[in-house]
């Protein structure tokens, strides 16, 4: 976190001064560590066999907090007799089809309700014609739609029998010790290379520091996302703090640490295949036919993601206003769909086929920053054309002029044939427009200076694109030109002659009937009368007041500082917040208020916005076939849910399973200890030439390899690389190896080496550390090399770029990539020109990597 | 100006009234470094060359851990020093020899991660002995008796009414005196320019009352700007905290106003001895014995003046 959120990292500095203890987990000894009490070196890829051992300490020791975990997890949840565990088929869990690589979760379910309501009855005789269970969940996973429910997760179809008692062998509290016993300190040793002794110290400070009276928070980032295991990552910290006593309360909860200024801004108002804004699915072309197809799934269904319709509907009133009607499903057919997997890997492997022609690359670098960089600029040189809006001639528009595959000579520059436009961006001291960060906070920025040149924002660009695309369709009598000509798109100018970017953010937070900015997304209406671009954003102009450029100092507020910037949903800082008070609605502890049931006046009050009911009593039960928010009940914190509880146990919504498993990364040099199935079952491969993978546990690449990131210099480098203050500071690409595998290879300090996977060798400067711990995992040293990323061919500091070191197999979840990979490292620098392609494939031959396997 | 025994050296409370400022001058400004919560981000190096247009170092990787500034000089005004040592663990009897690789041993006892039993080989099992990372942002010391400012000849160098020590580039000669004059080397000639170049401590930022830009962009307050007395008064309580906490290494460096520098403008909390930062133990303004020189001087002088005549004396007419 202080390498790459330093000025976030404040906050835990001043945490550290209060008494905090600030614990760092991390392949590598970072700026992080140099601060934190407790350092813990971990294999890279192997952090749910860590998070589940302690899982399994706080189980095993009884130290779960057992009021919060009965009242507001499903662990007393009773499952299908017909679940079958890891514990049961060596690594899997039932329900696997090995032919098309993916679970039916049916077997997964809360066990179906004897006494069934004709709701209840209908849903169970749908699962077991296995209309929801088969191919329509094939599709679901294969479109990437384990995101579809949004900000909800999946629907249960019942909330089913429960055992508060805890006992019952079937609930879920029991299952959770039988999938976890594996997980032990010894294990840890063995897999990740930690100690017992740290890791118990881990354990004990963690539980030490949770329940009534103390919280204790988890910080993450790409060294959990970005691997085949990722979602199954957080999962395990989800476990683990639901059993603790952590969401939703202060101090505690999970921080997604995000990687860019505005990437939680580009998840919102997405720029992802397969969802809408505030996280609405986007349409199937099979599935979802009509407006009332796609939104029947989740409608009523329990808690506030029970009224998706009038979230759906704003959304197509935002696009088309006017020309949204009743009559037309409020222009539904206007929408595109999905029909697969249009994910950026696959869309590389579909531009390399020939099957995807243009390209748009808007403030990213994917010839550096994405993974496999031969892949990126195979697909990039086979395009017809190409769009590259950034500040700096980046890598990714000059790849047909500079680049590894032009050297080598697998590129030639005069038979590329993408024709490329480069246009100018204005950086974000140019354009007045919001960030959204990490935290979920919105927060506005002015225009300071006017861009140079002929430089532009994103917001003058598209919104000038789409007026001179609907000039030459003017007229047009085609259906197809339609969802164009009818796009509500007349935005004002403001004052520096700009398309005025406040415009665009009342339109966000959306308008009555009145036309008057709306407050909350309870005003949203299914009928039409309400428009509203994305229903988690509603507020932020609320009282026609751009909230999010309030700049009230946190000196002059109480911790919560609500009054600066805008935080979505609802301006409410901490999610879930109900649970930072008991069942009865009194608060855990004096020093843990937060929220609390104020009896005489009838409300939910506190230091922040009640995530709840605000007038919902703590002893409310919902009456049978109550629907929406109806149905949440007084003891409910988790208001997305359907059955309104943390799930420790997800009977569905996850491709790869109910409980977090340990699998080893796609390439690994070790053999999984924990089960007979070496890899996640249903990760995604990507069969291209171009991305061969190194065996598991293969001689020739007996290393693991890991990327990273170093303060000084900003992701593909194109905002840090060009700039001499930036650049001097860390000047030229290096890698980082401990003093131990600097001996075995003989590599000195400083010195050029190079380091080859089955894709390519690069080149770097090699620091020898002992920030970088050898790892003794049983009977054997595994050693990490670590790459910072960011260096291309571009710039005032150039060099290889170690992305095209990483082979792309992908989570099957939400697609990413996986970033750790096997390697071997030598001294020296690499061979030049089509040397180079010779070097990689002795490697591969060694490796017993044929042609016909890529 | 008035000349004292302590211009030049020992404690000098009012460094602006000695330089001849009248009485109503400001209080004296400086910096307290507190490296215990440094994150070697660097925000303030950059944030220096961009307020001061100073120029582009060099791009050359020292291998000298994260730190490719090196030091401070004529280019580089606020300079983060990385420092990493291995954690001296106690080795326990009959385990074998001691580390190769223990770094620095001035007998002090080590702070930061926790100590196992084993030694800090490399061969021994993960999670042994660990690793120190010190972090350090050195700037000019804006010294009570600064050499650099007593010997230029020119008068570029000047004490302002804040008690800061800025050279005025429009008037410096590029003799370079002031290079050998400062104890912990930091004012430089640049190059390709000819003239001596350092900190100013934002002279320009401090005439209108704003902080200076290092201070000003470090997001921890690692880099404290304020009033020197309040800042020596925050730091003692500061090592108090860290001492409670058991940190016993933290110390105070630059503090003292009977130091041979009559103590620094701008001071620092270090959690090692100054050698392991690169920083002199004991500096000493080079101009202390400059009264006693000249006295010296003035006797030998003197002596031979009397020698002389006493050798007209005596004399057979």
């Amino acid at each position: 976190m202080a390498e790459a959120h330093p000025v976030g990292f404040q906050w835990v500095v001043e945490a550290k001064k209060r008494g905090a203890t600030v614990i760092h987990v991390d392949p590598r000894f970072t700026r992080t560590s140099a601060l934190a009490d407790i350092h813990v070196p971990i294999r890279a890829g192997s952090d749910i066999a860590f998070l589940g051992a302690l899982v399994n300490y706080v189980l095993q020791n009884d130290a779960f907090f057992r009021e919060y975990v009965v009242a507001y997890t499903n662990a007393a949840n009773i499952i299908d007799d017909n679940f079958r565990d890891t514990e049961d088929l060596a690594g899997l869990f039932s329900g696997f089809d090995p032919e098309k690589g993916h679970y039916d979760p049916v077997t997964w379910r809360y066990e179906a309700p004897e006494d069934r309501s004709p709701d209840e009855q209908q849903r169970l005789e749908e699962l077991e014609e296995n209309e929801t269970g088969g191919s329509e969940h094939k599709e679901s996973h294969v479109a990437a739609q384990s995101e579809s429910h949004g900000s909800g997760g999946a629907a249960v179809p019942w909330k089913g029998r429960r055992d508060e008692t805890l006992q019952d062998p079937r609930c879920v509290l029991q299952i959770l010790k039988r999938h976890f016993a594996r997980y032990t300190p010894e294990m840890v040793h063995e897999v990740c290379g930690i100690a017992p002794d740290d890791f118990t110290k881990v354990a004990e400070a963690l539980v030490r520091n949770s329940g009534r009276e103390r919280t204790a928070a988890f910080c993450y980032a790409v060294g959990w996302t970005q691997h085949s295991t990722g979602a199954q990552m957080i999962r395990t910290a989800s476990i683990l703090q639901l059993l603790l006593g952590n969401i939703g309360r202060p101090g505690g909860g999970i921080l997604a640490l995000r990687g860019h200024a505005s990437i939680q801004g580009s998840t919102d108002i997405p720029t992802l295949f397969n969802i809408l804004p505030g996280y609405l699915p986007m349409p199937h072309a099979n599935q979802h036919q009509s407006l009332e197809e796609w939104v029947r799934d989740d409608e009523d269904k329990a808690g506030f993601w029970g009224n998706v319709r009038s979230y759906a509907v704003s959304l197509l009133k935002a696009y088309w206003g006017e020309a949204a009607t009743p009559e037309n499903d409020f222009c539904f057919d206007y929408l595109p769909r999905v029909s697969g997997d249009h994910s950026s890997y696959s869309t590389i492997k579909a531009q390399i086929e020939g099957r995807s022609k243009g390209y748009f690359i808007v403030g990213e670098n994917p010839a550096v920053g994405s993974s496999n960089g031969k892949m990126q600029r195979l697909g990039l040189a086979n395009l017809d054309w190409l769009v590259v809006r950034d500040l700096q001639m980046i890598e990714s528009a000059t790849f047909w002029k500079y680049g590894p595959e032009i050297e080598t000579g697998e590129l030639v520059t005069e038979e590329i044939g993408t024709e490329v436009f480069f246009l100018p961006a204005a950086s974000h001291v140019e354009k007045a427009g919001s960030f959204t960060q990490t935290q979920r906070m919105l927060q506005w920025r002015d225009k300071a200076v006017d861009p140079p040149g002929d430089a532009r924002s994103e917001l003058d660009f598209y919104f000038e694109l789409g007026v001179r695309i609907r000039e030459k369709l003017k007229g047009s009598t085609d259906e197809m030109d339609r969802p164009l000509l009818d796009l509500a798109w007349d935005y004002p100018v403001d004052e520096h002659g700009d398309v005025d970017g406040q415009a665009v953010l009342r339109e966000i937070n959306g308008t009555g009937s009145d036309g008057k900015a709306l407050s909350a997304y309870t005003e949203l209406k299914p009928d039409g009368s309400t428009s509203c671009g994305c229903w988690i954003y509603c507020g932020v102009y609320a009282d026609e007041v751009n909230q999010a450029r309030r700049r009230k100092p946190h000196w002059e507020q109480d911790q919560v500082a609500a009054e600066w910037g805008w935080v979505w949903p609802a301006n409410r800082r901490i999610l879930y917040n109900r649970a930072s008070a008991a069942p009865d609605g009194t608060p855990w502890s004096e020093r843990k208020r937060y929220v609390w049931w104020d009896a005489e006046k009838g409300t939910w009050t506190g230091a922040d916005v009640p995530d709840f009911v605000p007038d919902r009593a703590p002893d409310y039960v919902p009456p049978e076939g109550a629907k929406g928010p109806a149905a949440i009940g007084g003891q409910d914190p988790f208001i997305m849910q359907t059955d309104g509880k943390g799930w420790l146990f997800a009977p569905v919504g996850l491709a790869d399973g109910p409980m977090p498993t340990h699998y080893e990364p796609p390439e690994s040099p070790l053999a999984n200890a924990l089960y007979g199935e070496q890899n996640n079952p249903t990760r995604r491969a990507l069969t291209t030439p171009s991305n061969p993978i190194n065996p598991s546990y293969s001689e020739a690449f007996p290393y693991v390899f890991t990327t990273y990131r170093l303060t000084e210099h900003h992701t593909a480098g194109g905002m840090s690389r060009t700039l001499p203050y930036l650049t001097e500071l860390q000047p030229e690409p290096f890698c980082e190896v401990s003093p131990r595998l600097a001996r075995e290879r003989g590599l000195t300090h400083g010195d050029w080496v190079t380091i080859v996977t089955a894709r390519t060798a690069i080149e770097a400067r090699v620091l020898v550390t002992e920030r970088v711990r050898s790892l003794r995992l049983g009977d054997r040293f595994v050693e990490q090399i670590g790459l910072p990323y960011h260096w291309g061919g571009n710039g005032l500091t150039t060099g290889d770029s170690p992305n095209d070191l990483v082979n792309v197999t992908m989570e099957p979840n939400v697609y990413i990539q996986d970033k750790v990979g096997t390697c071997d490292i030598q001294p020296g620098r690499r061979p030049r020109g089509p040397a180079l392609i010779s070097y990689v494939e002795s490697y591969r031959r060694r490796a017993g990597i044929t042609e016909e396997e890529t | 100006m008035t000349f004292s025994p302590t211009s030049l050296f020992g404690r000098l409370d009012d460094v602006q009234s000695d330089a001849g400022y009248a009485e109503d001058h400001p209080p004296r400004m400086g910096f307290f470094t507190d490296t215990s919560i440094c994150i070697g981000c660097k925000a303030c190096e950059v944030a220096c060359k961009e307020w001061n247009m100073v120029p582009d170092d060099g791009f050359m990787l020292t291998g000298m851990s994260y730190d490719n500034s090196q030091s401070l000089n004529a280019s580089t005004w606020r300079h983060v020093a990385f420092i990493e040592k291995p954690v001296d663990v106690p080795v326990p009897a009959g385990s074998g020899p001691s580390p190769a690789a223990s770094g620095t041993d001035l007998g002090m006892p080590s702070v930061g991660v926790p100590q196992l039993p084993l030694i800090g080989d490399q061969e021994a099992p993960s999670g042994d002995g660990g690793i120190r990372w010190l972090m350090s942002s050195d700037v000019c010391k804006h010294c009570t008796h600064a050499g650099c400012l007593d010997n230029c000849p020119t008068g570029a160098l000047f004490r302002t009414e804040f008690g800061t020590v800025v050279v005025q580039p429009d008037i410096c000669n590029g003799c370079g005196y002031c290079v050998p004059s400062c104890p912990y080397g930091v004012i430089d000639v640049r190059h390709d320019d000819g003239r001596a170049w350092k900190c100013t401590m934002c002279y320009d930022r401090l005439k209108v009352g704003e902080t200076p830009m290092c201070a000003k962009a470090c997001p921890t307050e690692s880099i404290q700007f304020g009033e020197l007395t309040e800042l020596r008064e925050r730091a003692d309580r500061r090592v108090e905290e860290l001492h409670a906490q058991g940190v016993e290494v933290a110390r105070l460096y630059g503090r003292d106003p009977e130091d041979g520098v009559g103590g620094d403008g701008a001071f620092f909390l270090l959690l090692d001895e100054p050698e392991v930062y690169g920083l002199p133990p004991d500096p000493i303004v080079t101009t202390r014995d400059l009264g006693s020189i000249w006295k010296h001087v003035g006797m030998a002088a003197g002596g031979m003046v009397a020698l002389g005549v006493a050798s007209f004396f005596g004399r057979r007419k």
